[in-house]
């Protein structure tokens, strides 16, 4: 369980990346913000669950879904509007765009739109920990199509061999773009594929705060003990399509059937599911919650509002 | 007397000092590979560092060509200064995605905020069979995209001041060497030294005719310039040293005064680093040419395995000297038999 604090920093965090994509995608349509956009709507806890176990100093690297990643590091929210604006005064100064976001002040050292590119980038960067003898850790997020790229099992091998300080977390939205993981892989049993490297892997659902912070801990501790990598399957499921503002029915086969797998339901969400079971057992109050989320909204009102008016992009 | 001047060292010998002084300086360069920490060394140039400063610095790696060079972006984006090794060129296909898409990227997907100082050598072999698959030269492909340095040593001297600033520098940098100049020496100050990335070199100075020569073909160049000098006819030859940035100032000096050009290339002529280099000609000098350019590269077939064909494949001495003549305007006619430079004939592998 989590104190106050930690709840309220949370919650902080959960609705921030929440709030955002929605008012990305209802503002999406004033082609303002041109560059393509991946939404993690429903996927929020994944990102907030595993970063709660983070230090500022620990480094994550993401993909081109990276909005909950970044601001769930603690990237600028500010900065980031502004990236996807355009605008000089962007995070990568409106050079990477939606897909490439970066804050090196809190360690998020970058996002690659090849899919499974960032993978070996974290486990670089762990090999910088351990070669400068540092505390730190390294997370690698990506879904469920990175873990079918040949770099994820070249990684996770040197990492191993290496006992690297590093955290393979799979983002698992059973989608490929559009593509359903049963037309992708034979069995739905991503967390065993560190198996073959030794490197221990567990499910969680990816819609439970808790239960995603309570894995990564371990995961996170593992790594702080020198004992090696872990690998992290949060299963859970997108809500918007594969890129833009638009939602869908992307959970079906071909007769109509759903391919939701039975751990998992559409009508979950991870925010609804963090504020019942904060509230049932008397972490924070309605009016906690109230109150962050009128401070949320404002500091993402602002954001957008200043996002706006500011300079546009020059060359570097 | 300065003993430095007269000292000299094999180019295998200048990429293993050039590597243990840049490592002894810098404690963030560390070397990966696979077999680097062998005994062999890659013929000879990791062995060294290995024996200095052991198998944390100088790192024996599983045969993942992708992940390896994605971890070097990694370690490098957070401080460290890795240098990837390649017994040959044609594996850094395999690397193509992080060495392209992501090292070549990071600094200004970033906007600035982090650099990816990689640094990557690789090997063309040549002779002995090589084949298709371990003979390529692929600085054209590299020098194509932005954001990646390429250079080409052809000397020892060279191999040591370009590999120092190499290390040195903000970006990707990669290094493509050759098989057949590995056991040629030249002078090579023992101190450290370094030359710009971008500052090509006079390897010979000539009056009648240019040769833009790259790597290997510099020496055959160097050949075909003094058979030619018997024969009265004086021939300049510039070596670029890199291909990304390329010189191009130095090129059009030189054929400003020359008024003829031969572009000498390892690579494929096909859309090649001579292609490039005859572009730039003809957009900086086309008034000052006196006749129409040439080039000198690989024909469009991928590498045979067989010796006699093998001599075939590669252009060498003879077809330099001929193109010379040809642009010369001159009556004599090169021996029909291809020469090539010693070394090739001298090589007696296996690798």
């Amino acid at each position: 369980m989590i104190d106050r604090n930690k709840a309220l920093s949370a919650y902080y965090s959960l609705i921030k990346v929440r709030f955002t994509e929605e008012a990305i995608a209802e503002r999406y349509k004033e082609q303002e913000m041109r560059c393509p956009v991946h939404l993690s709507i429903g996927q929020e806890a994944v990102a907030v669950g595993v970063a709660q176990c983070l230090e500022k100093e620990d480094v994550i690297f993401s993909t081109h879904r990276c909005h909950s990643h970044y601001l769930a590091k603690g990237g600028d929210l500010e900065d980031m509007i502004h990236e996807l604006y355009g605008r000089k005064t962007g995070c990568a100064k409106g050079l990477g765009g939606s897909m490439h976001l970066i804050d090196d002040r809190v360690g998020m050292l970058g996002s690659s739109a090849i899919v499974g590119g960032s993978i070996p980038l974290a486990v670089g960067a762990a090999l910088t920990i351990k070669m400068q003898n540092s505390p730190h850790v390294a997370a690698a997020f990506f879904g469920d199509g990175a873990a079918e790229e040949g770099v994820f099992y070249e990684s996770m091998n040197f990492s191993a061999l290496h006992k690297l300080p590093v955290i393979f977390v799979c983002e698992n939205n059973f989608l490929a773009t559009s593509s359903n993981l049963s037309s992708r892989k034979p069995l739905d049993n991503v967390s065993e594929h560190g198996m073959p490297f030794g490197i221990p892997g567990e499910s969680v659902n990816g819609n439970d705060f808790f239960a995603v912070k309570d894995l990564a801990q371990k995961a996170v501790g593992l790594a702080r003990q020198g004992k090696g990598p872990s690998l992290i399957e949060a299963r859970t499921l997108r809500k918007k399509k594969h890129v833009g503002p638009e939602g869908g029915q992307f959970y079906a086969d071909e007769k109509g059937g759903s391919t939701v797998p039975k751990d998992l339901s559409e009508a979950d969400c991870p925010i609804r599911n963090f504020e019942e079971r904060v509230l049932l057992e008397n972490i924070l109050s309605q009016a906690d919650l109230d109150s962050l989320k009128k401070e949320v909204q404002t500091e993402i009102d602002n954001a957008f509002n200043n996002a706006q008016n500011a300079e546009i992009a020059e060359w570097i | 007397m300065d003993m430095n001047q007269n000292r000299v060292l094999k180019y295998r010998e200048a990429i293993s000092e050039a590597l243990s002084t840049a490592m002894s300086s810098d404690p963030s360069i560390f070397i990966m590979g696979c077999g680097v920490d062998d005994e062999g060394g890659i013929f000879n140039t990791t062995r060294e560092a290995f024996l200095k400063f052991g198998k944390e610095r100088v790192i024996d790696t599983p045969l993942a060509e992708n992940a390896i060079a994605g971890i070097g972006v990694g370690s490098a984006v957070t401080g460290m200064r890795p240098v990837i090794v390649h017994a040959r060129n044609d594996f850094l296909f395999l690397a193509m995605d992080q060495i392209i898409n992501h090292a070549a990227k990071w600094k200004i997907m970033s906007g600035n905020r982090l650099n990816a100082p990689l640094f990557v050598r690789a090997i063309v072999g040549r002779g002995w069979g090589q084949a298709a698959q371990h003979s390529q030269s692929l600085q054209s492909i590299f020098a194509h995209f932005p954001g990646v340095k390429v250079i080409l040593p052809s000397t020892a001297y060279d191999a040591k001041g370009l590999i120092l600033s190499g290390l040195k520098d903000d970006e990707t940098v990669i290094c493509i060497e050759h098989r057949l100049l590995y056991e040629n020496e030249s002078p090579v100050p023992e101190e450290s030294f370094e030359i710009p990335l971008g500052k090509g070199d006079v390897k010979k100075t000539g009056t009648d005719i240019t040769i833009v020569a790259f790597s290997y073909m510099v020496k055959e160049s160097l050949e075909a310039a003094s058979q030619l000098e018997k024969q009265g006819i004086s021939v300049e030859v510039i070596d670029p040293r890199t291909v990304s940035p390329l010189d191009m100032d130095l090129i059009a000096n030189s054929i400003r005064k020359t008024g003829k050009a031969i572009v000498a290339d390892t690579s494929w002529m096909h859309f090649g680093v001579s292609a490039e280099v005859c572009a730039g000609i003809s957009e900086q000098c086309f008034y000052d040419l006196k006749a129409p350019l040439k080039r000198i590269a690989l024909p469009n077939v991928n590498t045979p395995c067989s010796s006699n064909l093998e001599k075939e494949f590669y252009p060498g001495v003879s077809d330099i000297v001929q193109a010379v003549l040809e642009l010369i305007g001159s009556d004599a006619e090169a021996n029909n038999d291809r020469i090539h430079s010693d070394e090739h004939s001298k090589f007696a592998g296996p690798f």
